[in-house]
């Protein structure tokens, strides 16, 4: 999260790049567009399998659609958070950078805690990641976009702590921004999962 | 350069040393480690093609087992395509591109170190599998579920996925680098209807590679957690079905076709000109028939499975979007012949190997649309047919390679190749990969199949099998020239001037070789062609290269981090190999201490 590689070339004569976007935030971009094709092969394949799983359990015996509601909307709200700290770093609101950075991390924590204690419960009712196509399709995308949550969170208690030592000022708002980009990325990706596994069964 | 070294501040000064090389952020010294390595790997590739071509000289030949038989052919096909045509392209994306478009470095130099990295383990963990007697043996598509633990239980194609999985990330990981590079560090005036082709081919190339990667990327991981921790993705018993895994695989492999071709194009596309002393022919359209490859190229991956039955709507949309694809394609072999045209040529060994490059391709084009006739593919596949064809493209794009080496060459050492070698060079890796290769066009329709260790004398095929072992040999020896022709130029080879064959772009107007920093003033572009135009007389090496008294350039530091970050990712995906949950997360551990401290380090 270094700026000085942004203009290397450029110092003093061409501040400027070719098209006037930020170089960081293009690249990470150009990362969130292959990793739209990652968690579409992965979905793709959860939707290829379903229905082919020759033993149980079944999805509609054992998903809580309830439970995963309460944990959406608190993924939700954590990129309503998010908002705000970019909002807060950019306008020089140490403070509520610090409150909302916090939010946000605690709120992927609560969504990751829910997740924990979804997988544990289907385990012990008998769903492991070798009983059938669907625990095999279900454990590795949803583990793949919690292990993509999880970095958010540290990414962001990092961003947290260096705001905590002040070094995190007004004129370092686009670390947050392109921090906030993966966790809205990362929330959408939730949407589509939600979505497609729970609601339409 | 004697005279730029005086005024260079001592941060720009070229450092020296294996530390300096291990800790580079230099896209031309990164480059330059890209092309070497690739090389190395083009050697392991070629004895490996040669010990086959020995066993299938002769009938019912035991001169290899047909387990060694199936470990060769395995890693010769993965070694080819991902040590050795990717790293190659790689290698002068790395070096020419930011010349081209006027920058002085990638825009994540750091990025760039840490793909390279990540390659060299990546080729390091798949070649290591020789020591283990377990190098992969289920062919460079690896299907499922052949793959699989059931019927392969060694560590074999464990070091197939991995090393695939690890080399993934490398590619990932330099497309987006190239594409932020090429679309936000041009320099002033350089539309992106002047770059040159090879920097529009390389952009096209950089969105297959962040597309195409992550689909191959989820198989592997599905491979792996069916080998490793009992998920059932592929095993049929569980109803897993083996047609998903070639869904996954072609979905990558096919743009991975246009991933190694697309570069070839893109060199030659600005050989050509250069040596035809014309601007190119239908600029705008080689650019958009080059973009439009790369969308029909993610439209065609099941040409490579009617023979599985897919029924009659998917072999004929399939059957026609293949078609479609060669329209561009032909657009493409008509204007680089055009750009020739009533040009004054000159028959450097470049051009030599751009010319001929043109010759294969189109052959290997033509087989192509053979293939797409699905009721003729099933009489081809898994023939040796099928090898012909897609051997002829591989054998333009190292011609291609074998173009840009020849040809930018005297950019990157500061000295001229020996063109009498480099011509002998040509006819024996031009000559040699015809009979290598052609023969196998009729051994195929004769009905011979790929993959199988030896032959029966009764089918008659021993007379063409042996042209076919020498030209191999023949080939062998024109790349030996080839070698050789690099070593003793970088040693003793005559001096090159700045622009040594009176080129048009930019990297010909910097000194050979550039300065650490590329240009010490970034030009102002005017045209495609700016070394041609009336603004090129303005363009003096001198002045673009010399700094000023007081200049200071600020070039990013080197750093051990990326290498750090690379050690962290590969063990990650080895230490697969213990199959326990845990294990794996030490590589984390190790990546992610590279990348915080990656994060924190200063940057100059």
């Amino acid at each position: 999260m270094n700026h000085a590689a942004v203009v290397p070339a450029s110092h003093g004569e061409h501040p400027e790049t070719a098209t006037g976007l930020n170089t960081w935030k293009l690249g990470f971009w150009v990362l969130l567009g292959s990793e739209t094709l990652f968690f579409g092969s992965l979905i793709a394949t959860y939707l290829t399998y379903k229905g082919e799983s020759v033993v149980g359990p079944y999805p509609h015996e054992i998903l809580n659609i309830p439970l995963t509601s309460i944990s959406t909307f608190v993924l939700l709200m954590s990129s309503l958070m998010m908002v705000l700290a970019l909002a807060a770093v950019q306008r020089g609101d140490r403070k509520g950078t610090l409150v909302w950075l916090m939010a946000t991390a605690l709120l992927g924590s609560l969504f990751l805690g829910f997740q924990s204690y979804e997988f544990t419960h289907f385990y012990h009712a008998g769903l492991t990641l070798e009983t059938n196509l669907f625990g095999s399709t279900f454990f590795v995308l949803t583990g793949f976009h919690g292990a993509h949550v999880t970095v958010g969170v540290i990414w962001l208690l990092v961003l947290w702590a260096m705001a905590l030592r002040g070094r995190l000022t007004q004129a370092d708002a686009l670390k947050v921004e392109i921090a906030g980009l993966y966790w809205h990325f990362v929330d959408i990706v939730w949407i589509v999962i939600f979505t497609l596994i729970y609601l339409i069964q | 350069m004697a005279t730029a070294e005086a005024t260079v501040p001592a941060a720009a000064a070229e450092p020296r040393g294996l530390w300096s090389w291990l800790t580079t952020v230099d896209h031309k010294r990164i480059g330059i480690l890209y092309g070497v390595t690739a090389l190395a790997f083009f050697i392991i590739g070629g004895i490996e093609a040669l010990l086959i071509r020995i066993q299938l000289a002769r009938p019912e030949n035991t001169f290899l087992d047909p387990d060694t038989y199936n470990q060769l052919f395995t890693m010769h096909g993965t070694t080819m395509i991902f040590l050795v045509a990717m790293p190659l392209a790689v290698a002068f994306f790395n070096y020419v591109v930011p010349l081209q478009i006027g920058a002085r470095d990638v825009a994540f130099p750091r990025l760039n170190a840490l793909s390279y990295w990540i390659f060299l383990l990546g080729g390091l963990v798949l070649n290591s599998s020789w020591l283990f007697g377990a190098a992969p043996d289920g062919g460079w598509f690896g299907y499922a579920p052949l793959s699989e633990r059931q019927y392969s239980p060694g560590l074999n194609m464990d070091f197939w996925a991995i090393g695939l999985q690890i080399l993934g990330i490398a590619s990932i990981l330099g497309g987006i680098n190239f594409i932020t590079t090429i679309i936000n560090l041009r320099a002033p005036g350089m539309r992106l209807m002047r770059m040159p082709l090879f920097t529009w081919m390389t952009l096209v190339t950089s969105f297959l590679l962040i597309t195409a990667m992550p689909v191959i990327a989820v198989a592997l991981f599905f491979l792996q957690f069916d080998r490793n921790y009992g998920t059932n993705f592929f095993v049929p018993s569980a109803g897993g079905d083996p047609i998903l895994w070639q869904h996954l695989f072609w979905m990558f492999g096919h743009p991975e076709v246009y991933i190694l071709v697309l570069p070839a194009f893109g060199i030659i596309s600005d050989v050509i000109p250069t040596f035809s002393r014309k601007p190119l022919f239908g600029y705008a359209i080689m650019v958009y028939s080059g973009i439009l490859i790369g969308f029909i190229g993610w439209g065609v991956w099941s040409h490579h499975m009617f023979a599985t039955g897919l029924g009659p709507i998917a072999d004929s949309f399939f059957s026609v979007a293949t078609m479609i694809i060669a329209i561009p394609t032909g657009v493409k072999i008509f204007n680089w012949l055009a750009t020739m045209w009533g040009g004054s040529l000159r028959f450097t060994t470049a051009m030599l190997y751009a010319v001929g490059m043109i010759a294969v391709f189109t052959i290997g084009g033509v087989s192509g649309v053979h293939h797409s006739v699905a009721p003729a593919d099933l009489q081809q596949t898994d023939t040796y047919y099928v090898v012909a064809h897609f051997h002829y493209v591989i054998l333009a794009i190292i011609l291609a390679f074998f173009a840009g080496i020849y040809y930018w060459f005297p950019k990157i050492t500061g000295r001229m190749m020996d063109e009498r070698l480099g011509k002998w060079s040509f006819a024996f890796t031009f000559v040699g990969g015809n009979v290598l290769f052609f023969p196998m066009h009729f051994i195929g329709l004769l009905g011979m199949p790929r993959r199988t260790w030896t032959y029966f004398s009764e089918l008659n095929l021993g007379g063409l099998n042996l042209l076919s072992t020498i030209g191999a040999f023949t080939m062998a020896f024109g790349v030996l020239l080839v070698l050789i022709n690099m070593v003793r130029s970088a040693r003793r080879g005559e001096p090159a001037p700045a622009n040594p064959w009176g080129a048009a772009t930019l990297e010909w107007a910097t000194s050979s070789p550039p300065p650490v920093y590329n240009f010490a003033r970034i030009p102002t572009i005017h045209s495609r062609e700016p070394l041609w135009d009336e603004h090129g007389g303005k363009l003096q090496t001198e002045d673009l290269v010399q700094l000023e008294p007081g200049q200071r350039i600020h070039l990013p530091s080197p750093s051990y981090w990326p290498l750090v970050t690379a050690i962290g990712v590969a063990a990650t995906f080895v230490l697969f190999m213990t199959q326990t949950w845990w294990a794996p997360l030490l590589g984390v551990a190790v990546t992610a201490i590279g990348v915080i401290n990656w994060a924190f380090e200063p940057a100059h």
